[in-house]
């Protein structure tokens, strides 16, 4: 028997299950896409009947890493940057679990760069989303690495001269097998999209926009946006690396010249997870490793046993 | 002392299989019966370079290196003769037997390959040899591994040599070689190796001189293991099924060991992209119920700093060893120094504190390894277990019966999901899983995927249920918790009756070290002792929560004591001075940082310095600072 009894259950769930009792009501600001994440992934978790319990949420730090003060689950709000690793052992760990990951753009494109390209690149079986304001919110208003060239902030005060990071066609070439953009201002897609990745075997990315009214009041609320699988104008295959890089690329530019495209990137279908690769190689066990040290019974190997290497 | 010791000195170039043949032959002395030691040192290079590794052996225990050698097997840098890099390697090949004489005691044997080396390269030879009385056999081992096998087997050729110029029975390293290779190749190594035996014993005089290999027995089967074989068995032994990490001289070794059995044990290995994800990966793999550790060595340590403070801050188990280098920054990768420590004890910002272990030998190395889990798991805490180059990569023989222990794969203060049913929920129902009132700081903790466990992790301030907060009451409850368990592991630790305190009782002079000094600094009171002086020492092997009740009764009990460490600033007396608040006027400090580790008998001179009050400076490359009452 399981010693997690919260895992793999198929029931009813509401989505209002993960809506804390202590603070029900989260204190972004008003208008903030923060809200609309919130809610997409409450949605797609009832969807999906995934148990509070069986979910393991993992943030980084800003506005985003919030999240988990508002979505009742087990949590862990890491530090700057750092949510994917924390993340990944923990799916290494116990791949029973539903494992997320969220941050913000400066969190998982600037600070933890390194990490979500390692991540994508090891293809581990998780969700990634990234709140793309284009904006450090939490502190004030900072140019971040999605910020456009030329924007102007306290920390860019002649204006921002790098050029943005390209999201999606980053999270293409380091190696992640599902890549779609979403917006906040766009709730029935974000929920359908965050529906595929949780399902997808393998690392699924989702840049999400959530536009910042508060130190972003420029920009764009990412309105109107445009659902390139719904859009006539495109038309390629998401299973083509080489058309999908084609449409990031153009979506990329397209969002500073003020047309928000949204949608599915890239799908890549019967390429192992991480976790099935590193089965296949006999380098993970089969079980869920977590739940062998709850089994009473179960063996354990010890030093004794590869002691005579050494006589 | 000649008779009663081998101190037998491979020297070559990396790449002409120093490291195995010297393994190999230290086995071979062990199942000979013999307490045998190891040390290796060698350049931070890819290839070429000087490189030689000793082995001590004698028939009663062996702690140190001893001090000098009184073998030598120089085979010559077999690397250094690619003309085209003349320039640079043109006087390397000669250096495996020209730099090692200063430290080759008086009537020591010389074996070189003559073959490889011309000793007129070397100025001043023959007068040296004959005013230290060595004995010198220049045998074309070159020669004799072409004439059997393949030229890399001048290794065995000395080997064999040795053998002979020691009275060593072959069949001892015979059998090893049997174990290691087969075939072909054994044929060849076997012949190479009675060739160089026989051409010895007929063409040499060999009892020219008093080196020869001692006698002795052992009670039982031993083992050859290292510092690192003890961390990574303790670990093993403590059910650790996971481990993350990024490879760094000296830490590697640990990293290795445990990564080529987890397949076996089913267990995770993940090698991954910098030592902040592998110290964030053994964090989140904790957090999902598995035994897991990490490690690094100075620079990759620093990278670590964040995860350590999370991993404290949310009460999630977690173990790393750090194995120390000689630094700042890249310093030198492949020395041992002792300087690591206040980086260990100190980083991460705020209040911080971990619990901080600091082995001696390979035995304690497997002790604290497992206190250092069990620590982890039962106070929801991170320990570290620290050590250095010198402990990581020497090898001594200790009893196989030593490994047979019942493993621990206990969680801990871990709740399963019946005791998370009767565990305190707040007002939603939700677990308190950090609540304020557990008298020794221990609020039992649950695993994602329990049912009615969950429960919000965050490296903010937090309430019982994980809820961010800046509530004051709730801000002093929670730091206040969390420091009482320190205090509960240092009383914990104290059931355990170490014995820490070595020599005459009695003495009012004492020495005082840390960590792979230990064996040293014993061995140096053994002859301060002999030498009629009364001496004692103190091994301190826990540097978090500090056993400041033990240090204080030892130093009370001596009217001045020395303490030694492989560092240019003094940290362990630094940290000694904090930890007790005073003692300045009776601590004098004896340090070493020229990237050797201590040899007995420069402690042995500083200890007399200091104890006759004596103004004279060490004669070795060390530093020798009063206490401030001197």
């Amino acid at each position: 028997m399981s010693a997690f009894s919260a895992i793999g259950n198929d029931r009813e769930v509401d989505q209002n299950e993960f809506t804390p009792g202590i603070e029900p009501q989260p204190t972004w600001c008003p208008g903030c896409g923060d809200f609309g994440v919130l809610k997409a992934l409450k949605g797609a978790m009832a969807e999906l009947g995934k148990d509070p319990e069986e979910v393991l949420l993992c943030t980084g730090i800003g506005c985003s890493g919030k999240l988990n003060s508002y979505f009742d689950s087990y949590g862990f709000h890491t530090i700057h940057g750092r949510s994917l690793p924390v993340a990944r052992a923990a799916k290494l760990a116990n791949s029973d679990l539903e494992v997320v990951a969220a941050g913000g753009d400066g969190d998982g494109y600037g600070i933890g760069g390194n990490h979500f390209m390692h991540t994508a690149r090891e293809n581990h079986d998780m969700t990634y989303i990234v709140f793309n304001n284009e904006v450090f919110g939490l502190t004030k208003g900072q140019t971040s690495p999605t910020s456009p060239q030329g924007h102007k902030s306290k920390t860019q005060p002649e204006g921002n001269a790098k050029a943005p990071i390209r999201p999606l066609s980053l999270g293409l070439t380091s190696g992640a097998s599902y890549v779609a953009r979403t917006a906040a201002v766009n709730p029935n897609q974000a929920k359908e999209i965050l529906v595929e990745a949780m399902q997808h075997d393998g690392f699924s990315h989702v840049d999400f926009l959530t536009q910042c009214p508060t130190w972003n009041k420029d920009a764009k609320q990412y309105v109107p946006y445009v659902d390139i699988q719904d859009s006539d104008d495109y038309d390629f295959d998401v299973s083509d690396r080489r058309e999908a890089q084609e449409m990031m690329h153009e979506t990329e530019d397209a969002l500073y010249e003020g047309t928000v495209l949204t949608g599915r990137y890239y799908v890549e279908e019967g390429r192992r997870s991480y976790q099935q690769e590193k089965r296949h190689r006999g380098s993970m066990p089969e079980q869920p490793l977590a739940e062998r040290y709850f089994d009473d019974d179960a063996e354990w190997e010890r030093s004794f046993d590869y002691i005579d290497r050494h006589k | 002392m000649t008779n009663d010791e081998l101190i037998w000195r491979i020297a070559g170039g990396s790449g002409d299989g120093i490291d195995s043949t010297s393994q190999n032959f230290a086995k071979a002395l062990m199942r000979s019966g013999l307490n045998v030691f190891t040390h290796r040192h060698y350049p931070s290079r890819i290839r070429g370079g000087h490189t030689y590794v000793e082995i001590r052996a004698a028939e009663e225990n062996v702690r140190s290196r001893g001090d000098g050698y009184n073998f030598l097997l120089s085979l010559g840098d077999s690397f250094a003769r690619n003309p085209k890099e003349g320039a640079y390697y043109g006087e390397e090949e000669i250096k495996p037997l020209s730099e090692n004489l200063d430290e080759l005691r008086e009537g020591g044997v010389i074996v070189y390959d003559s073959g490889l080396l011309d000793t007129d390269d070397i100025e001043d030879f023959d007068e040296r040899v004959e005013e230290n009385n060595w004995h010198v056999y220049d045998l074309d081992l070159r020669a004799l591994a072409k004439e059997h096998g393949r030229e890399i087997m001048r290794n065995t050729a000395g080997v064999g040599a040795t053998a002979a110029i020691i009275g060593f029975d072959l069949d001892y390293i015979e059998e090893l070689m049997a174990d290691a290779m087969g075939g072909d190749i054994l044929d060849a190594n076997i012949e190479v190796l009675r060739d160089a035996y026989e051409t010895v014993q007929e063409e040499y005089d060999v009892d020219a001189h008093d080196v020869s290999v001692p006698q002795g027995e052992h009670e039982e089967e031993q083992v050859l293991v290292s510092g690192s074989h003890g961390i990574a068995y303790g670990a093993l032994d403590e059910g650790c099924r996971f481990i993350s990490g990024y490879p760094m001289t000296p830490w590697t070794d640990v990293f290795t060991i445990l990564t080529q059995l987890m397949p076996d044990v089913g267990g995770i290995s993940e090698q991954v992209e910098d030592e902040i994800a592998a110290a964030a990966l053994a964090v989140g793999a904790s957090h999902a119920g598995v035994k897991a550790m990490s490690g690094s060595s100075g620079g990759g340590f620093a990278l670590m700093s964040e995860p350590l403070g999370l991993a404290e801050m949310t009460e999630t188990p977690l173990v790393l060893v750090e194995s120390m280098r000689a630094g700042p920054s890249t310093g030198m990768p492949t020395k041992p120094e002792q300087a690591d420590l206040e980086h260990v004890l100190y980083t991460s910002q705020g209040d911080s504190h971990r619990v901080v272990f600091a082995p001696s030998d390979p035995i304690e190395c497997y002790e604290q390894t497992r206190k250092a889990f069990q620590v982890a798991w039962e106070y929801q805490i991170p320990v570290m277990v620290i050590y250095d180059q010198k402990l990581s990569g020497e090898y001594r023989n200790i009893p196989a019966s030593f490994f047979d222990q019942d493993p621990n794969p206990s969680l801990g203060s871990t709740l399963t999901e019946d005791e998370i049913a009767e565990a305190a929920h707040d007002e939603f129902g939700k677990f308190e899983r950090f609540r304020h009132d557990p008298e020794n700081g221990v609020s039992p903790r649950s695993v994602p995927g329990q049912k009615g466990g969950h429960f919000l992790a965050t490296g903010n301030e937090h309430t019982p249920e994980g809820h961010i907060s800046e509530d004051p009451d709730n801000r002093v409850n929670q730091m206040n918790r969390r420091l009482r368990k320190m205090r509960s592991i240092r009383a914990d630790l104290d059931e355990d009756e170490r014995q820490d305190v070595y020599g005459d009782e009695s003495a009012d002079f004492g020495l005082v070290s840390w960590g792979s000094q230990t064996g040293t600094v014993e061995e140096a009171v053994d002859r301060l002792n002999e030498n009629g002086y009364s001496v004692k020492a103190l091994s301190i092997s826990e540097m978090a929560p500090f056993p400041e009740r033990k240090v204080r009764d030892f130093l009370d009990s001596v009217d001045e004591a020395l303490v030694v460490e492989m560092s240019t600033t003094a940290q362990f007396l630094g940290h000694i001075q904090k930890e007790t608040g005073g003692y300045g006027e009776m601590l004098s400090s004896f340090l070493k940082y020229n990237g050797n580790p201590f040899e007995p008998g420069e402690i042995v001179e500083a200890a007399e310095i200091e104890i006759e009050d004596r103004l004279d400076e060490p004669s070795s490359q060390t530093r020798l600072e009063p206490a401030a009452g001197d």
